[in-house]
């Protein structure tokens, strides 16, 4: 395992342009090309903002302006679920690679995970332009976390990755409970709604166990929410469990992996 | 000399999960069987205890039927899978054509693809820009090479890859039947390319079913049956002893299936012997529509057709110029003067190859009674290589048959030579002048 860990960063090569092909297939033959990238967030925000300032309003008189709070959760959230759900069946359907190239499987996953945070920093330009356009200003003291918090939810992504990619070689109905559980797990997660709202904090003492909550709230509060960074304090604790979540699924890949060529 | 590739003991067992093919993790836990179903249930030995080493430099063959071990060998060798148990060792850069172009993207275009397939089997950016136009040249893509490649057709998507591939200047190259693709000229590129890597000292591993390819290309082969090595040495030996076998495999496949055909068409006769009709007396109007199967009155019958070769022993494989005979008993229930012996052979397609019988050879009937045996002498079988299927009679001089037998026999001739048609007539080559030709050794 730490033999072909070490291995990794010799890919970087092959990974990089990987994340680029993927990025240019996914958006040739379509007519709006790479601007989908900014399409798809910006629709979706404005459904949410549809929805929560006009047909459901009353919300909290701190979440203003709403499309700033909520994009600042639902942009790493947008990039955790599609990173789980494309690269749990990218063993699968880059089968061919496996079977007939030389090919290190886990650059697989990793290219999923890498492709949607690209994404996910094209929808940090639509983001910041929101900011402007309502002046609303993060505090740029403690932006200097937000590299930090990116980071740590990359390894707390991949290692997630890693395991569900492994075992939906073996079970492949994991894709579709997944696709259930990212649902529920996204509105267990206070994304959409203000994490101190009164009517969720009968619910607020299981926050502490997701751990998607501290991710949300760590932006929130970065992007968003005027003051401090509060939730810093949960970073550390928040950075080992993603490494120890990493290893185990780096480790449970590679238990699986001389299957794979086999299995897929 | 040392060994480019090495492999000691190397045994494949390939694993079956759950016994189906795809498990569910709905089932898995329903049934509490995760760590079950993650180990596999059934095994499939594919190589076992096999060890040979390619000296660097050579061109080494490895032959053997569909399913006997040389893909998963092959696979063993590029890395793709690891050996169960065994050690594998390979020095050098290597580059396995197994699939060509197994990692192109179909909406992107060529040239994008030709870079990331370069980085896939271990090239630089830079190395791929050096070699680009040697790359797009050698797939004679240049005019396309901008078009997404999912618009290519299977002919240009493989030209592609085994560009790509044999660029990687590998110093080991494994090819797994990669000739079969491409039209006649891409395949002669093809050869003469791996004749330049030859000329430069790399080592090729060749997986073919292509014989003539073995023995004229290779160094050295390797013969699996089954998973196991059964031979290794001079090509030409090895693919000898390969050809035999094959040829004894299909001569007990041609033994019984022509052991169920005659089986099933003579039951009836078996069931009545000598009085009436054998079936009821009507064969086919026109005699080339060639379906298998056995008709006449039955006053005479035939059975015990067999074919001799050289030695005189009975045999379905028979090699091109060697000598044949066939022989078939006779039994007449009552003494008959009115009979004529015919034999007709006909190949895969149906044509009629030979025919005759003993009146238009003018033999004269004269008495057939009781048991009677009836062989037909070929001192030389000089047919070209192919299936043939043989029709025996015994029928009154006006054609009525008393016993026929329709394409109920069939045997398999060989030739060392690819030439083609139906009759090898006997025949030589020369030459005058200034011209200059020699044969292969």
């Amino acid at each position: 395992m730490w033999h072909n860990l070490a291995q990794l960063p010799r890919y970087r090569g092959l990974i990089q342009s990987l994340v680029a092909r993927e990025l240019k297939a996914r958006y040739r033959g379509s007519v709006l090309g790479f601007f989908w990238s900014f399409v798809n967030p910006l629709l979706l925000l404005t459904i949410y903002t549809f929805v929560f300032t006009k047909i459901l309003p009353g919300a909290d008189k701190n979440l203003e302006p709403f499309a700033v709070f909520m994009f600042s959760g639902l942009l790493p959230w947008t990039w955790f679920s599609a990173s789980l759900l494309e690269g749990s069946g990218s063993l699968i359907s880059g089968g061919n690679l496996i079977k007939k190239v030389l090919f290190p499987a886990e650059v697989l996953p990793i290219v999923s995970v890498l492709a949607n945070m690209v994404h996910f920093f094209l929808g940090l330009l639509i983001l910041a332009a929101f900011m402007i356009y309502n002046q609303h200003f993060p505090d740029w003291g403690d932006m200097i976390w937000f590299p930090v918090v990116v980071l740590v939810q990359l390894i707390f992504t991949l290692g997630l990755t890693l395991m569900l990619a492994a075992l939906t070689v073996h079970f492949r109905d994991i894709r579709d409970l997944l696709a259930n559980l990212i649902t529920l797990w996204f509105f267990a997660t206070p994304i959409i709604y203000y994490y101190k709202m009164a009517s969720v904090q009968s619910f607020a003492k299981f926050f502490n166990y997701n751990p998607f909550y501290h991710f949300a709230v760590s932006y929130q509060e970065l992007l968003f929410f005027p003051g401090p960074f509060g939730h810093l304090s949960w970073l550390p604790v928040l950075a080992a469990g993603s490494i120890v979540l990493f290893l185990v699924g780096y480790w449970i890949f590679d238990r699986l992996r001389d299957s794979f060529a086999e299995a897929v | 000399m040392s060994a480019a590739i090495e492999l000691t003991h190397v045994t494949k067992v390939y694993r079956r999960y759950g016994g189906r093919h795809f498990s569910t993790l709905k089932s898995a836990l329903l049934r509490r069987s995760i760590l079950q179903d993650l180990r596999p249930s059934e095994t499939f030995p594919a190589l076992t205890d096999v060890s040979f080493s390619v000296a660097k430099g050579s061109t080494f063959g490895v032959i053997g039927r569909n399913g006997s071990g040389k893909s998963t060998a092959l696979k063993v060798i590029a890395g793709i899978t690891k050996p169960t148990s065994g050690t594998v060792a390979v020095r050098g850069r290597v580059s396995a054509l197994i699939e060509l172009g197994a990692g192109f993207h179909p909406e992107i275009s060529g040239r994008e693809n030709v870079f990331i397939n370069g980085i896939m089997l271990g090239l630089t950016k830079r190395e791929i820009e050096k070699r680009f136009d040697e790359i797009v040249e050698f797939a004679e893509l240049a005019e396309f090479i901008d078009a997404p490649v999912k618009t290519y057709s299977s002919g240009m998507y493989m030209r592609l890859g085994f560009s790509v591939a044999i660029h990687v200047d590998p110093d080991v190259l494994l090819v797994d039947e990669v000739l079969a693709v491409g039209d006649e000229g891409f395949t002669h590129k093809c050869l003469d390319k791996f004749g330049e890597f030859k000329r430069r000292g790399k080592t090729i591993l060749l997986v073919t079913h292509s014989l003539g390819l073995v023995e004229r290309f290779c160094d050295e082969a390797v013969w699996l049956d089954a998973g196991r090595k059964r031979e290794q040495g001079d090509p030409k030996r090895v693919v000898g002893a390969y050809v035999t076998d094959v040829e004894r495999q299909e001569e007990q496949f041609l033994a019984s299936s022509e052991a169920k055909l005659t089986h099933d068409a003579l039951e009836p006769g078996a069931q009545h012997p000598a009085e009436g009709p054998v079936h009821v007396g009507e064969g086919p109007g026109d005699m080339t529509t060639a379906t298998e199967g056995r008709w006449g009155s039955g006053g005479v019958e035939i059975s015990d057709v067999a074919f001799l070769g050289a030695n005189g022993q009975p045999s379905h494989v028979f090699h091109t110029g060697e000598p044949f005979t066939l022989r078939f008993k006779v039994r007449a229930a009552r003494p008959v003067q009115d009979f004529v012996f015919g034999v007709g052979i006909f190949n895969a397609e149906g044509v009629c190859v030979y025919g005759t019988n003993t009146d238009v050879e003018e033999y004269v009937a004269d008495t057939l009674s009781g048991d009677a045996e009836v062989s037909v002498i070929v001192d030389a079988l000089d047919l070209v290589e192919g299936t043939y299927k043989l029709d025996v009679a015994v029928h009154r001089r006006d054609g009525a048959p008393y016993d026929y037998h329709r394409l109920l026999y069939t045997f398999r001739v060989k030739s060392r030579l690819k030439d083609v048609g139906i009759y090898r007539p006997r025949h030589r080559w020369e030459f005058a002048g200034g011209v200059k030709l020699r044969l292969k050794p």
